[in-house]
């Protein structure tokens, strides 16, 4: 479509608050409908959104479809696309960001399909090339082993953010915007999977993603008693405890403790590593921490080029030595 | 009756690799393949592969596997016979260099899996170790109009429908579909099997059906390219790491303590 112009961007409202994520994506957004001087739209999709639109504006946008149908109550996969092609159709955007989190994982792929496009998946940074005005994005690939710049030969073009990657911008209350109310037709037929359960595994205190301070131990450890020590670690330091794939599979602690490519995305202001080795496929779900710790006793581990601060060196003797010392300092 | 599965396998380097072996054709936009470490069996498709053998021990199964690429190493591809799939299907072409657009390699492979007849499930690991686009899975659902479930830990056929356990990010659910449809599957579903002396003893004796884009009805304008590769870098890591030394390893870790106490990280 040659007229196709403009940002677009898609959020949810758990709880009738506008998504972290989304608040990324308009960040990004934002800096790509300056460097345009195209107009930035949201879409935001739920039962009811509440002032989703208006926290959008604040947050950077200019106009803010409020998307709703009592079948978008919970997400589900199929009517949440029906209404994302919907708004898309509507709305004809040379330009769609999707947060990379959970459910973008299958509905920007399925969007692209649907609509005939191409999609840059789990992109780090997205900018508008100057000469063509088209969308660049830079994703890793391999593992995080190595950076792919891509394009979209079509429009719609679509990008997919990994979360985490964009700061919100500050909400600033006096941005004006236009909210548009935007209930869709959904059929609830579309719906081609029933959820029958759900389980919830969540490890006890603060949750992983939330973590100021995480501590994660990989295949190193050897087994799954040492995770008790780590456990205790962060306890006195007020975090969490994560763990490398390695470490998941061996089925040493759940799934849900997996920093990753494949696993959680996290971005504390400290991150201690201990006896993983850094591979790139693990790096890509913490290389935004602030700080990150090595501890290993193998001096070439990748994760010495990824740390700022390293202890070469036996996690058996280091971890008891490092629970005291903190004991000692947080106690006086 | 015994169900019929396909599961969607790739062959790529084996991303185990040192990092000292990966390198990369600036101007070809390619990683090189490393000389004398063989390629792999993508490692999700490899649990892809042990989930449509569960069901075929639980109940009966024929299992197809079927692969899109320029070349194939057979030995390589083999292994999901050798561990108790039924046939290989490869789609063989030079035009399949490009596998950054994942739009073009599902054109084919819907084309493939209309050209065998259809099948009740499809399995797929979540995503390829190469590119990581976990695009395909979702495009061949899309295209051909089935119920998409992804990020399966298990997998169940139960009469004329499939159920899963589905991760999610504090915890699973389980989620059903009426067949047909297609799952992905991740490494939390467990270790795949190895091949038996006997599995590979009957793969040998196996031959693939080997087709190229010229054996597939396709529609030309769906081959147009929806990704253009701009570049393809190694990223430089910029980082100083500061080693805590000590006069032995629990004496680093006090230092450790003191140095980010002052720079107040704890």
């Amino acid at each position: 479509m040659a007229d196709a112009t403009g940002i677009l961007v898609f959020g949810d409202a758990p709880d009738g608050q506008l998504a972290s994520t989304a608040q990324e994506l308009l960040a990004a957004g934002r800096a790509l409908a300056d460097a345009l001087n195209q107009e930035l739209s949201i879409a935001v999709i739920g039962a009811d959104v509440a002032d989703a639109p208006q926290q959008a504006i604040a947050h950077g946008a200019d106009k803010a479809y409020a998307v709703t149908n009592p079948a978008l109550a919970d997400y589900h996969p199929d009517l949440f696309l029906s209404a994302m092609q919907t708004v898309a159709t509507e709305a004809n955007p040379g330009i769609i960001l999707i947060a990379r989190n959970n459910e973008g994982r299958e509905l920007a792929p399925r969007l692209a399909f649907r609509l005939g496009v191409g999609l840059a998946q789990d992109c780090l940074e997205v900018s508008a090339d100057a000469e063509t005005g088209r969308l660049l994005a830079n994703r890793p690939v391999y593992g995080g082993s190595a950076i792919a710049v891509v394009s979209c030969t079509h429009t719609p073009q679509i990008a997919a953010l990994r979360p985490k990657t964009y700061e919100p911008l500050d909400a600033d209350a006096s941005r004006s915007g236009q909210v548009v109310a935007f209930p869709v037709d959904i059929d609830a037929a579309a719906a081609k999977t029933r959820v029958v359960d759900v389980v919830k595994e969540e490890a006890e205190g603060i949750k992983l993603e939330d973590a100021r301070i995480v501590v994660s131990g990989g295949r190193g450890l050897g087994g799954p008693e040492p995770f008790s020590q780590l456990e205790e670690l962060a306890g006195l330091l007020g975090g969490a405890v994560g763990a490398s794939r390695a470490a998941v599979d061996s089925g040493w602690v759940p799934a849900n403790y997996q920093v990753g490519l494949t696993g959680k995305t996290i971005t504390p202001d400290l991150y201690i590593t201990v006896a993983i080795s850094g591979a790139s496929q693990h790096m890509a779900g913490c290389s935004g921490s602030k700080a990150i710790v090595a501890i290993n006793k193998d001096a070439d581990a990748n994760i010495f080029k990824e740390a700022r601060y390293g202890v070469v060196g036996d996690w058996e003797k280091v971890i008891p030595a490092l629970m005291e010392t903190v004991r000692e300092l947080t106690q006086s | 009756m015994p169900v019929n599965i396909c599961v969607l396998a790739k062959q790529v380097v084996d991303p185990e690799m040192p990092a000292a072996a990966f390198r990369i054709d600036p101007d070809a936009r390619q990683v090189v393949p490393p000389a004398n470490i063989p390629p792999v069996v993508n490692g999700f498709d490899e649990n892809a592969v042990e989930a449509a053998l569960q069901i075929k021990d639980e109940q009966g199964a024929n299992i197809t596997v079927i692969s899109s690429g320029t070349t194939f190493a057979l030995d390589v591809m083999k292994k999901p016979l050798s561990m108790g799939a039924d046939e290989l299907v490869l789609l063989q072409d030079d035009a399949f260099a490009n596998s950054v657009d994942s739009f073009f390699t599902v054109q084919l492979l819907t084309a493939a899996i209309n050209k065998l007849g259809g099948f009740d499930l499809i399995i797929c690991g979540r995503q390829a170790s190469d590119w990581d686009n976990a695009q395909v899975p979702l495009g061949v659902a899309e295209t051909l109009g089935m119920a998409c479930i992804t990020l399966g830990k298990k997998v169940d056929v139960q009469d004329s429908k499939v159920v899963v356990e589905r991760l999610a990010p504090d915890g699973f659910e389980v989620v059903e579909a009426d067949l047909p449809a297609l799952v992905t599957v991740s490494n939390e579903l467990g270790q795949p099997r190895y091949p038996t002396l006997r599995g590979i003893m009957a793969a040998t004796r196996k031959r693939p059906t080997v087709w190229t884009t010229s054996d597939l009805d396709v529609d030309d304008a769906q081959l147009e390219p929806r990704l253009t590769l701009h570049d393809l870098f190694v990223p430089e890591r910029d980082q100083d790491c500061e080693i805590i030394e000590g006069d032995d390893d629990a004496d680093a870790a006090r230092q450790l303590a003191l140095r980010l106490r002052e720079d107040r990280l704890i």
